[in-house]
């Protein structure tokens, strides 16, 4: 075999090889959904925001305008603070837009939801979100129903002396 | 009983003597990289022996281990109700674990048994001695090519194994049984990272590259030189180049992933 066909072989083997590489950073891996999301920062306080992670959605509308960028735990409120990163060209999000922690499906992953208000004015880079609704604990929904299940025996008790 | 004292005593300096050859051959190897600029043709030829020639093994094997992927992951899946995540299971068991580690055995197989023979040969027929009576250095004239190819292959192949494979899964999944397409690209878009996944396995590959490359040329090169040492080297580089694989997969996992 000749050089020269040694080397276009050898040529199209290392172009074969990046683009494998090109195509598993492209389409396998999140590198084509990070750019152009340099959007304005929303904050929010939540009570309690277990499961939500870094990057995890937020949509409005079931739609995903943005990611969350930063979790970090207030020592001043007592809170988890809760930075969103919204796409640039959704800006007309109304000031009195509340959010809420959400689980998509039954075991999926938590995400933020935004519901609009009606306010004129729109939220803006840095403003925080003063409605939010904390994520649902299963272990807590299923320790108050037993307490409310225990109190209501205990009435009926007191009520049939 | 002293006997047996011995017999490890023996085995043991003999496994520390190896393995110090070995060492001194790869500072060598690298120590003679540099030289190889000038005469890069020798190293073209060298990754077309052991690169180009092994692609059509790992196109296959790729294909068919994605598409494996693809129908187990499925069946299993689909009890949970999560058929869809199945691009995020083909996706990250192929570039985390799959992609390199089955690359680099198929590649110990492929092009380090062969490196080995080659070489072992040329000492057993006095080859290299011939080149050092004209003063040229065999570690630089034919082991560095052979190794520099070597590393940049695997990581190459590796790659192309992955991107193979996670195809093969999306003509299973997507093609055959009836997953969503959107859902298969999507899930997997969602889940892996460049940097967490794809990064650590091309690093994965490349200690793999320069593990199963070196373990081949130092065997090759440390052979007896007869034909019987020849086929003994040949064997050993196949064995210690999959269990050094294995056991590495398992360390460097725990450092990538264990946290």
């Amino acid at each position: 075999m000749t050089t020269r066909t040694i080397e276009i072989w050898v040529g199209v083997f290392i172009a074969a090889g990046l683009a494998a590489l090109f195509m598993l950073a492209m389409k396998v891996s999140n590198l084509s959904t990070y750019q152009g999301e340099t959007g304005y920062e929303l904050v929010a306080r939540f009570e309690d925001i277990s499961g939500l992670k870094e990057r995890s959605p937020v949509t409005v509308a079931g739609v995903r305008i943005g990611r969350v960028k930063q979790i970090v735990f207030d020592d001043q409120t007592l809170e988890a603070k809760v930075v969103m990163e919204i796409e640039p060209r959704h800006n007309k999000l109304p000031k009195d837009t509340s959010a809420s922690i959400y689980t998509s499906g039954l075991l999926g992953e938590k995400y933020i939801g935004l519901d609009p208000g009606g306010d004129m004015e729109s939220l803006k880079q840095g403003d925080e979100i003063q409605l939010t609704q904390d994520s649902l604990v299963l272990e807590k929904l299923v320790g108050q129903f037993v307490a409310n299940f225990i109190n209501n025996k205990s009435d009926k008790k007191v009520e049939n002396k | 009983m002293l006997g047996a004292l011995q017999l490890l005593g023996q085995k043991g300096l003999d496994f520390f003597q190896r393995l110090g050859r070995g060492n001194i051959l790869l500072l060598h190897i690298v120590e003679g990289l540099p030289s190889l600029l000038p005469r890069l043709p020798l190293l073209i030829r060298q990754t077309y022996m052991v690169g180009v020639l092994s692609l059509l093994i790992i196109v296959v094997s790729g294909l068919f281990v994605g598409m494996v992927l693809g129908l187990q992951g499925y069946n299993t899946l689909v009890d949970f109700g999560a058929a869809e995540s199945l691009g995020t299971m083909v996706a990250l068991s192929l570039v985390r674990e799959l992609g390199p580690v089955v690359t680099a055995l198929l590649f110990a197989g492929r092009a380090g048994s062969a490196l080995t023979a080659e070489i072992g040969l040329m000492k057993a027929t006095e080859q290299l001695s011939a080149m050092e009576m004209m003063a040229v250095d065999p570690v630089r004239r034919v082991l560095a090519p052979r190794f520099l190819a070597g590393v940049i292959s695997m990581p190459l192949l590796a790659a192309i194994f992955s991107a193979i494979g996670v195809l093969g899964g999306w003509f299973v999944g997507v093609g055959l049984l009836g997953v969503d397409d959107g859902a298969y690209w999507m899930q997997m878009q969602d889940h892996v990272d460049v940097y967490d996944d794809i990064m650590n396995g091309v690093i994965k590959s490349l200690v793999f590259g320069v593990v199963v490359t070196w373990i081949a040329v130092f065997e090759g090169y440390d052979a007896v030189p007869t034909s019987e040492g020849v086929s003994r080297a040949t064997t050993r580089t196949v064995v210690h180049a999959a269990l050094a694989v294995l056991g590495l997969d398992f360390i460097l996992t725990a450092l990538m992933f264990g946290d």
